[in-house]
């Protein structure tokens, strides 16, 4: 008998995975377009937003989700590799970690959006314009502002100050090869330290006690004071929107963040996120008005309060919820791509075997 | 029972191997053939054998001592609820299992608010001892990784042998005491012997799932350990090294395929005919002093383990902390609903927000669906098994290896293979219970097989004899004898697909996502409302675990009562 209810779920099951799929690439005109989008975890945009980009270009987009930044683009990759058609039209989120993994695989089509021209140089990393700079976020060090305040201790003012043994044993950072804000600070650590001097700073945190976790969920919230989870170091590896959403997303009506981010010279990572258009589209019209969207005004001026990030375009309109707690770094690290791609590994398994064995 | 039992036991076969060919073999080989292929032999450049021993070792060691002490706990747990009735028996029981759903984000701020350098046991210990600094240094070690993995996988221990242990005769047992056997060698000799079929199934169920563990070591272990696990999906996510990603799998594979093995050359005694209850429930009141001492003894240990990290959480996502101005000293505690009323409240008017409601449906049409495939296939292949077979001894083995296989490798496969109609871009995405089902299928198998196996044919032919068909003899000997089985390996395929995190945040549709999909989106960002959120959601995971579990379990057989 349960022969027969199988054989009844399974024909079931198959006609039911039939159906749903034979209505969606069948095309009527005068039906939207359907556009895929391929993007990380932490990507969102307001409903009315899109829904409107949706209704003025006749457009359907469908978002799909492959994990963090770095699962997202070796899932490309690997169905870039695959030899079968693309699954998406367009990618949102590649970071300037990962940049020249993206290139070198050569996964995106040049697309010479009209707004480039307003986006300002510095965040326009690929000449060929096959990655478009959409937004920008600093990685930094956040403090617990009341804990300063109570135990009476200045602020660190440079990377190197945090060597100091008044700060032993309060801060907590990233495994860089397993979080990527732990890989952004180790960058930082880099372009602060020089390539001979980096490993001779984590030596010196290490016999200072620095704490490490995995990810940055454990740091922020298990080990870090400030956060909910009240932990026990004062300060931790996030990023410099982090009071911001602490102020926003407080459990009762706060007149300013309990935490801020540590932003003096050479302290913070910026962090840039492309778009790019997909090799291979069948939608290149489609996907080429969604890469203008992204640079549009509505979309640029809904980035801060949905991602907690800013928008490249200088003239985009920022909440004031948002101005006012997110310190902006006047002077943050920065590396070159292709020196990243080729040292990346390198560098890792430096760091891992200086501070974990 | 046929003429040609052979052909029958491959009948049986059929279906649950078809199954797993297409859905797990099928994209394994893909993703093999692929990572090993020439395109990227530049991956064995840098390579070095101590990449593989190091994480090899200590997944052995951890697996081994996390697996000796969920035995150490879970035996006598599972005595505990085979034989004894005791207030709040069946509550112990069901809160026995919900560590088993909780994602390990969750679980580790759970442990951190009781075993963390603030968390209150550190704090009682300093208040009560005058000290300085938390005494308690638990957080990333290794005691920390072995108490969650025992946190985890109790429940496995106390489900299947529990439910082996409430099926033995008891008349055996007295019997030997009759004859002049201490209690000891009662237990040596007749009562570890029957059990030991199901101890064996349940303890390379825990060793495999501690052998695979990823969450907690990654997060509770802390970045200085690194099982083979980890280093797959590190050097298949972070380095994009994917043929030593590929061949860490293999070897993770190759040790599954061998513990497998190995177990199934124990030779396991088969349960007499008379090993079987004909009684429904053995279950007395603790009547003796030093039954009463150990049933109070268990009682308060598993509360201890269980209930005080599940009911810390719960009351986590009631209370603020709330001090305003970042002031430290006056906090305000107090009750709140505020987490949960802002659950059902889009604040930002995200195109991803999702209503409670709305995840806890799509987690249950995940996890239905899963009971279904998990539980049919499951019980046809554990028949299969039951049956006497020379090929049986190969076939068995495949339905262990999804649970060897690595989740980063599988599900590159299932990209690879299943990124097309019918399966990509479906409004159901089929792909997520499958799954689930890869996951449950070994725990169902390995439920039902002792409970399929202690049927006695004698019972079988009696029916026969006295005119019944074969769908009168499953349904009314069969069935009635193996539903406790059954029940036990729902209740397991339901928690595995309810609590399921990878796999249904790589497959699932981000408009659609599942309740562990949703608490991760809220901790993953700052803010005490996100993280309150994130607690008030696990609430309501254990809240549909808890319900659904004591749910199934409540189903009866008409009639059941007169067996």
């Amino acid at each position: 008998m349960s022969k027969k209810i199988l054989l009844l779920t399974l024909t079931l099951t198959l006609l039911l995975a039939a159906c749903t799929s034979t209505t969606s690439p069948t095309q009527v005109p005068g039906e939207p377009t359907p556009l895929t989008v391929m993007t990380h975890d932490s990507f969102s945009v307001s409903q009315e937003v899109i829904s409107a980009f949706e209704s003025a270009n006749n457009i359907k987009v469908n978002f799909v989700k492959g994990g963090d930044t770095g699962a997202t683009l070796n899932r490309l990759i690997l169905e870039s590799l695959s030899g079968s058609t693309p699954g998406a039209d367009v990618f949102f989120g590649l970071d300037n970690t990962f940049l020249s993994r993206a290139l070198e695989q050569e996964l995106l089509e040049p697309y010479n959006a009209p707004q480039l021209g307003q986006i300002p140089a510095e965040f326009k990393l690929d000449p060929e314009n096959r990655a478009l700079p959409v937004d920008y976020g600093d990685v930094c060090i956040n403090y617990d502002k009341a804990w300063f305040e109570q135990n009476a201790l200045p602020l660190p003012a440079s990377l190197a100050e945090l060597t100091d043994p008044q700060y032993a044993n309060l801060l907590v950072v990233e495994n860089p090869s397993t979080s990527s804000p732990g890989l952004a600070f180790m960058l930082a650590t880099i372009a602060e330290f020089g390539e001979d001097g980096w490993l001779d700073w984590w030596q010196a945190m290490k016999d200072n006690g620095v704490q490490i976790t995995s990810d940055w969920e454990t740091a922020y919230y298990t080990n870090f004071s400030g956060s909910s989870g009240r932990g026990a170091q004062p300060m931790v590896v996030s990023y410099a929107s982090s009071p911001a959403a602490e102020f926003i997303y407080a459990e009762t009506e706060l007149s300013e963040s309990p935490t801020a981010s540590l932003v003096e010279a050479g302290m913070c990572w910026r962090q840039i996120e492309f778009a790019g258009i997909l090799k291979g589209t069948k939608n290149r019209a489609a996907a080429e008005k969604f890469v203008d969207f992204l640079l549009s005004q509505p979309f640029q001026e809904d980035v801060p309060m949905q991602m907690f990030v800013f928008p490249v375009l200088p003239d985009a309109l920022i909440p004031e919820a948002f101005q006012k707690t997110v310190e902006s770094p006047e002077q943050p690290a920065s590396l070159a791509p292709e020196l990243i791609a080729s040292q990346r590994d390198a560098w890792i398994n430096a760091w891992i075997n200086l501070m974990l064995n | 029972m046929t003429k040609r039992p052979a052909l029958l036991t491959l009948a049986l076969w059929l279906i649950p191997l078809a199954f797993l060919a297409y859905f797990f073999y099928q994209p394994l080989v893909a993703i093999f053939r692929l990572v090993f292929s020439e395109r990227f032999s530049q991956g064995w450049d840098l390579f070095e054998w101590s990449q593989i021993s190091k994480p090899l070792s200590f997944t052995f060691l951890q697996a081994f001592l996390s697996t000796i002490l969920t035995l150490v706990v879970g035996l006598p747990a599972a005595w505990l609820f085979a034989k004894f009735d005791f207030p709040g028996r069946k509550g112990l029981r069901a809160i026995s299992l919900l560590p088993f759903i909780l994602p390990t984000v969750v679980v580790a701020a759970a442990f951190n608010t009781l075993i963390g350098p603030q968390g209150w046991i550190n704090q009682a210990l300093m208040a009560l001892f005058n000290l300085s600094s938390p005494p308690l240094k638990l957080l990333n070690s290794l005691p920390a990784i072995l108490l969650a993995h025992v946190f985890y996988n109790t429940s496995i221990i106390i489900r299947i042998v529990g439910s082996s242990w409430s099926r033995l005769n008891p008349r055996l047992e007295h019997a030997a005491r009759m004859l002049g056997a201490t209690p000891w060698q009662t237990f040596t000799t007749i009562t570890l012997p029957l059990l030991l079929p199901s101890l064996l199934s349940a303890s390379l169920l825990v060793f495999l799932f501690d052998f695979t563990s990823f969450g907690v070591v990654l997060m509770l272990g802390g970045p200085q350990f690194s099982t083979i696990e980890v280093e797959i999906y590190n050097q298949a996510m972070n380095r994009f090294n994917l043929p030593v990603a590929g061949l860490l799998s293999v070897i993770q594979l190759g040790i599954t395929l061998l513990v497998t093995l190995l177990q199934n050359r124990v030779n396991t005694p088969r349960y007499g005919k008379a090993a079987l209850n004909p009684e429904r429930s053995a279950l007395s009141r603790p009547h003796k002093r030093w039954q009463k001492a150990f049933v109070i003894f268990m009682v308060v240990s598993l509360i201890l383990l269980f209930a005080v990290p599940v009911l810390s959480l719960i009351t986590r996502s009631f209370v603020t902390l709330e001090a305003d101005r970042g002031q430290r000293g006056e906090v305000a505690i107090g009750l709140t609903l505020r987490y949960y009323r802002e659950l059902f409240q889009n604040r930002s008017g995200s195109i991803f927000y999702v209503p409670p409601i709305q995840a806890i449906r799509n987690s249950l049409l995940y996890s239905g669906v899963t009971i279904l495939i998990a539980g049919l296939l499951g019980t046809l292949t554990a028949y299969a098994m039951a049956r006497r077979a020379r090929f049986n001894k190969f076939l068995e083995p495949l339905f262990m290896l999804p649970l060897g296989a690595s989740a980063v490798t599988l599900g590159l496969g299932f990209l690879l293979i299943f990124n097309r109609p019918p399966w990509a871009n479906s409004t159901f995405p089929l792909l997520i219970p499958i799954a689930h089902s890869l996951i449950a299928l070994p725990f169902v198998v390995r439920t039902m097989l002792p409970a399929i196996r202690s049927i006695p044919e004698s019972l079988r032919e009696a029916s026969r004899s006295l005119g019944a068909n074969p769908l009168q003899v499953l349904l009314k000997v069969d069935l009635p004898i193996l539903l406790r089985s059954l029940l036990v390996s729902l209740v397991f395929g339901f928690t595995i697909s309810l609590g399921e995190f990878g796999a249904s945040s790589f497959l699932s549709n981000p408009h659609a996502p599942t309740i562990p999909v949703a608490i991760y989106r809220y901790i993953s960002q700052p803010g005490a409302l996100n993280y309150g959120q994130a607690l008030a959601m696990s609430s309501l995971l254990l809240l549909v675990c808890g319900l659904g579990s004591l749910l199934i379990e409540k189903i009866r057989l008409p009639g059941e009562e007169l067996f």
